[in-house]
């Protein structure tokens, strides 16, 4: 589905040696959820404006489904790939209906707006992530996590393949967060691909169906969960402040932070 | 299932017929503002003027009527609607455009720009442009100046787009006053009157030259009305779903700064009711700007005859209409920014 080679992006065209991103290669496969892992200012969201076309690669190759895309108008690309920003907020009191509706934009023809197939769209998103019953309320007056809903929803209706996500779950509280992730993971079930990025390695063990863990602009490690965040891994990422701890008999990864060390870090 | 798709409804039926009931008030509006003035005429000599004139009709039997009814007051009375209509649809397209329900092309520095503009073609006629185009010229410098002033990072921070906008706004208003200064007593007279704002030099011509413009360009920015919502909501929201913001900005900012120097070099600088309609407009129909732009027009339409009809009514004299409108729209500024701070500053 999306692949991505030798993908490098910096502002400053001459000099390589500043490059925010350099040599990324990965693929994510139809109905797969990945996520970009990596601490904060590693240039996960660089990496997503890439993708999206806000930002133009140095250099690389970005395709869908074989399609180059890195020269594609930003209309068309809206087709193909529905983004999800970080925390947003609006302006004006737009209802949450009306938010929804907006992602058939990229779809529209017509010269006065959206369609009665448009409406029934949105509301179908709507019900598919469960936010029917704030359909009515204006979208400036909900909760982080009711707006990150939202988001997901207008995605949803963007009717794209691909979403990305961009730390959707970092301003949540606990519950919110899993709400988001099996919100996401009933998504991909019905074959969207997804790209998101995280913060929480756990989150990224639990949920996730590949990862790619970014260091430096670089990718050091990708594969499953499992296989891609190691005790080394973690130790290039971190420092020796965590350690993984394997429940014996589920198999089920947690990160631990190992108090000791940390301690002596302050 | 059903019940979901009732709590989902659009609710664009009920949207439609306030549009409906606006547009009703606004042809009582025109319709009882002709009759009235100084010298009031009954409407149904209104009428049989308007048929004579009109069809061929009938004839009249008092030619004074026809002298007031046709040459006066229904192109002043079209052209107060035209010109509510501009300032207040650019009032609502500015809002989204820059995401602030506070700016206004009086405060962009918009107005300021156009009656410097339209002040140089009054002082130096030999100057290739008409009134219209030098007001559209400056008009245009302004608010881009403004915008690019204020943008930093690629983000236009709220505060520093409302100063960019006042100094602007006054350096034009001082070069305005320093053409006062140097003028001669015809160019002053035609200046100050013109700042002042008014309708009552307006006539036939005057329609037929701006009248067709301003509908115009008001159709083309609710052409667009559907992208405004989306850009209204950020540019990385608007890009990600697939609108190319640089271009359907500009576009959108001409066509406002358009439709506003027109009125402007036609009626002088008329405050307030570019804030003020769209604002008041969207309490009533919401922020979807496929609504709003239409309801911001008629009731825009609506509010200027019926500053104009009290501009003429008032005293025995004529008061100038940017008077009226600032009289009333500072009160409900100040309200708006006693009761809505959050909505303005986050």
């Amino acid at each position: 589905m999306l692949e991505i080679k030798n993908l490098k992006f910096g502002y400053d065209n001459k000099n390589n040696s500043n490059n925010i991103l350099n040599d990324i290669s990965f693929k994510v496969g139809k109905g797969e959820l990945c996520g970009i892992f990596g601490p904060n200012g590693v240039g996960k969201s660089t990496l997503f404006k890439c993708i999206i076309g806000f930002l133009k690669p140095k250099h690389g190759e970005l395709t869908i489904n074989n399609k180059n895309i890195l020269k594609m108008p930003v209309e068309e690309i809206a087709k193909l790939i529905a983004y999800v920003p970080q925390e947003h907020k609006s302006p004006f009191p737009y209802l949450v209906k009306e938010v929804v509706l907006m992602g058939r934009t990229p779809h529209l023809g017509g010269v006065f707006g959206p369609k009665k197939s448009d409406i029934e769209k949105a509301i179908e998103s709507m019900e598919i992530i469960g936010i029917s019953n704030l359909a009515n309320k204006p979208y400036t007056d909900l909760s982080g996590g009711q707006r990150q809903l939202v988001l997901l929803a207008r995605a949803l209706t963007q009717e794209t393949e691909l979403m990305i996500l961009d730390e959707p779950t970092s301003a949540l509280d606990f519950r919110n967060q899993l709400k988001i992730w099996s919100m996401l993971k009933k998504l991909t079930k019905r074959g969207m691909s997804i790209i998101v990025s995280v913060h929480d390695p756990n989150h990224m063990l639990w949920f996730c169906d590949k990862v790619a863990i970014l260091k430096e602009g670089k990718i050091i490690s990708n594969g499953t969960p499992e296989s891609a965040l190691t005790e080394k891994v973690l130790n290039e990422l971190y420092g020796d402040i965590c350690n993984v701890k394997e429940n014996k008999e589920d198999g089920f990864k947690t990160i631990i932070p190992n108090i000791n060390k940390i301690t002596d870090i302050t | 299932m059903d019940i979901n798709k009732i709590s989902v409804d659009f609710g664009y039926k009920s949207k439609i017929i306030i549009l409906f009931i606006t547009s009703f008030l606004l042809l009582f509006t025109i319709l009882s503002s002709i009759c009235i003035g100084v010298y009031n005429i009954p409407i149904n000599e209104v009428f049989s003027v308007m048929a004579y004139h009109l069809f061929g009709i009938g004839d009249i039997g008092n030619n004074v009527y026809s002298t007031i009814v046709w040459d006066i007051r229904i192109p002043r009375v079209l052209m107060g609607m035209l010109i509510g209509m501009a300032l207040s649809t650019s009032g609502a397209t500015y809002q989204g455009v820059f995401r602030n329900p506070l700016v206004s092309p009086f405060i962009l520095g918009v107005s300021a720009g156009a009656a410097f503009g339209a002040a140089l073609s009054i002082m130096f006629p030999f100057i290739p442009f008409s009134i219209q185009m030098s007001a559209f010229v400056f008009g245009m410098i302004s608010v881009f100046g403004a915008y690019s002033l204020s943008r930093v990072r690629g983000k236009t921070p709220l505060v520093t787009l409302l100063l960019s906008g006042i100094i602007l706004g006054s350096l034009f208003s001082a070069l305005v006053a320093v053409f006062q200064y140097i003028a001669t007593e015809a160019q002053l007279k035609a200046i100050v009157f013109w700042l002042m704002g008014g309708l009552y030099h307006i006539g036939w011509s005057d329609i037929f030259t701006v009248g067709l413009i301003i509908p115009l360009g008001i159709l083309c920015l609710m052409r667009y009305s559907w992208k405004l919502n989306i850009l209204s909501m950020g540019d990385d929201e608007a890009k990600a779903l697939g609108i190319n913001t640089e271009k359907l900005k500009i576009l959108l900012i001409i066509l406002a700064t358009l439709i506003t120097s027109l009125s402007v070099s036609v009626a002088g600088i008329i405050g307030w009711v570019g804030l003020m309609i769209p604002h008041a407009a969207r309490l009533i129909v919401g922020p979807d700007h496929r609504f709003l732009i239409p309801l911001s027009a008629l009731m825009g339409g609506i509010f200027l005859i019926g500053c104009d009809t009290i501009a003429r009514t008032i005293t025995t004299g004529e008061v100038p209409l940017g008077i009226i409108t600032s009289i009333l729209g500072a009160p409900y500024l100040i309200y708006l920014l006693r009761s809505k701070r959050s909505v303005f500053f986050g």
